[in-house]
């Protein structure tokens, strides 16, 4: 079910779903983590083996992969966790802190 | 009405016997004394196949309603059993399964809480429940527990309410004495309880749906709790209802309260659970002695009826609340403090006061109630109310 929740900020009680229950699938895409981190991920292409590993770790799915290729970090939805620092074998995930300069959320 | 089969038998027996009539899709449960009869009997009737329901052994309460949330999001019927500690130590899924909305059915036999240990009854454990969104029904009798047991279900599982329901017995004394017990036959209690029809159930796979997400800050969690309120103010109508329903199906009146001598009474007792037997047996022998004492009690503590307290002690002078259950601190024991809430509004305020007795089982002697029957009439007569809390029997 596609679910219209753009008036939420004027449902009354029994207008939302009974017992907070989310009527649509997949919608976690539209909950912006990113806002969350306080460092973020940063990948040397050099040292980089592209075993995936991070990809798979990745509890938010921002690590964003093509043709089997890691490319970006998805900084919508990275909430800044470092388990794909701290799992990546050859050290080439690095988190460096997040300044007053944010980068651009893609 | 339909015919039914009497048997003697246990509380616990026969809420083993409602359960199974109910049949559960889901039971996930823990034994604790004196709750165990009815998971141990219940057990039986799965493995011999009397019942086809998902029988989870779990290694605490704290699990085992833990998966009777998980069972009920996912659409089953679901029912477990419970007492004392093992309530307390389902604490935080009580209110997980209210603020979920979901229909849990849970039989609680009532027993102290620790410390000093103690497994005999008072109501300490479902009172220190009470704000967890559950509704609460008590039975004075084996009879009310398997009647209870069943009703509760159809509330739970209505559309109006979908709210978790405990269905409280007291401890040993009605879950362990066997009682006079009129049993429906299995295809009444099939046809009154019907089949449970989950909407926004985890199982159905073409709607997908999230159960248990986020509500935080600037989220609309007070309006989730308004919507809980608003759900358990509607199960008020829902549990009449389906009372009424039962009663035509069985033959025996449910009310949230029950009167006995209220129409002409001066002084009267409120009281819940197996006590009323004691205290209507000796207003009984009052009015043979034209004393004019009636008694009150409740069947349904939440919602609590405040309505129809109020109506049946209009015209009292002095009312007695005997709580099975301390609040301490407060100015009495849980149910002292709604049935003041309930006069606060009354154009004829009578005295209140309240009795703390029975707790851990002490004995409730005949002549404790003799006595607050005595207090009672002492101060209609214009004697001056005691300071209460009044431990009923303790030294
Ligand atoms: S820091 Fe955490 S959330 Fe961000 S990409 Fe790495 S594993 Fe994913
Ligand atoms: S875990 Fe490390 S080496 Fe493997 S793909 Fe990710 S960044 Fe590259």
């Amino acid at each position: 079910m596609k679910w219209d929740i753009s008036r939420m900020g004027e449902w009354t009680s029994d207008e939302f779903p009974l017992g907070a229950v989310i009527p649509e699938a997949g919608n976690s895409d539209d909950y912006v983590t990113g806002g969350w981190r306080s460092q973020r991920p940063e990948r040397d292409d050099e040292k980089c083996t592209q075993c995936l590993l991070c990809w798979i770790v990745c509890p938010d799915s921002a690590i964003r992969v093509q043709d089997e290729k890691v490319t970006t970090f998805d900084l919508k939805h990275c909430k800044g966790c470092g388990v794909c620092a701290n799992e990546c074998p050859v050290d080439a995930i690095t988190m460096v802190p997040e300044g007053c300069d944010l980068p651009e959320v893609k | 009405m339909v015919e039914q089969k009497v048997v003697a038998a246990t509380g616990n027996t026969v809420v083993a016997e409602a359960m199974r009539q109910c049949k559960p899709d889901v039971v996930a449960a823990y034994p604790i004394t004196p709750q165990t009869t009815i998971v141990e009997e219940f057990a039986a009737f799965v493995a011999k196949g009397r019942v086809h329901t998902e029988y989870v052994t779990v290694e605490s309460e704290h699990s085992a309603m833990s998966a009777c949330i998980g069972a009920s999001a996912a659409g089953a019927r679901v029912m477990t059993a419970t007492s004392s500690q093992g309530l307390a130590l389902m604490w935080e899924e009580l209110y997980i399964a209210s603020g979920m909305r979901l229909p849990i059915v849970m039989a609680n036999a009532n027993r102290a809480l620790s410390a000093p240990i103690n497994i005999h009854c008072d109501h300490s454990d479902a009172m220190g429940a009470r704000d967890a969104g559950w509704i609460m029904l008590f039975a004075e009798t084996a009879q009310e527990a398997y009647d209870n047991t069943i009703m509760a279900v159809r509330i739970a599982e209505d559309y109006e309410v979908l709210l978790p329901v405990m269905s409280c017995l007291d401890g040993f004394i009605t879950t362990h004495s066997i009682d006079r017990v009129s049993l429906l036959d299995d295809e009444s209690v099939a046809g009154f309880v019907g089949e449970r029809e989950a909407e926004r159930a985890l199982l159905d796979l073409e709607h997908p749906v999230t159960h248990g997400a986020f509500a935080g800050l600037g989220g609309p969690y007070l309006e989730f709790k308004k919507a809980q309120r608003q759900a358990i103010e509607r199960s008020r109508a829902v549990v009449k209802r389906v009372g009424d329903e039962y009663a035509a199906l069985s033959g025996r009146p449910f009310g949230v309260l029950e009167t006995w001598g209220m129409d002409d009474a001066e002084v009267a007792v409120v009281v819940i659970g197996s006590t009323a037997g004691n205290v209507r047996h000796v207003a009984r022998a009052l009015r043979a002695d034209g004393k004019k004492v009636g008694v009150v009690k409740i069947r349904c503590f939440r919602p609590f009826p405040y309505a129809e307290l109020a109506e049946a002690l209009s015209g009292v002078k002095a009312v007695a609340v005997m709580d099975r259950a301390e609040s301490f601190g407060a100015e009495g024991g849980p149910l002292y403090l709604e049935t003041r809430s309930a006069l606060y509004d009354a154009s004829n305020r009578p005295a209140v006061v309240g009795y703390v007795y029975g707790l851990g089982g002490s004995d409730v002697k005949l002549e404790l109630v003799e006595s607050v029957y005595g207090d009672l009439l002492d101060i209609a007569g214009g004697a001056a109310a005691p300071a209460g809390p009044v431990y009923l029997g303790a030294r």
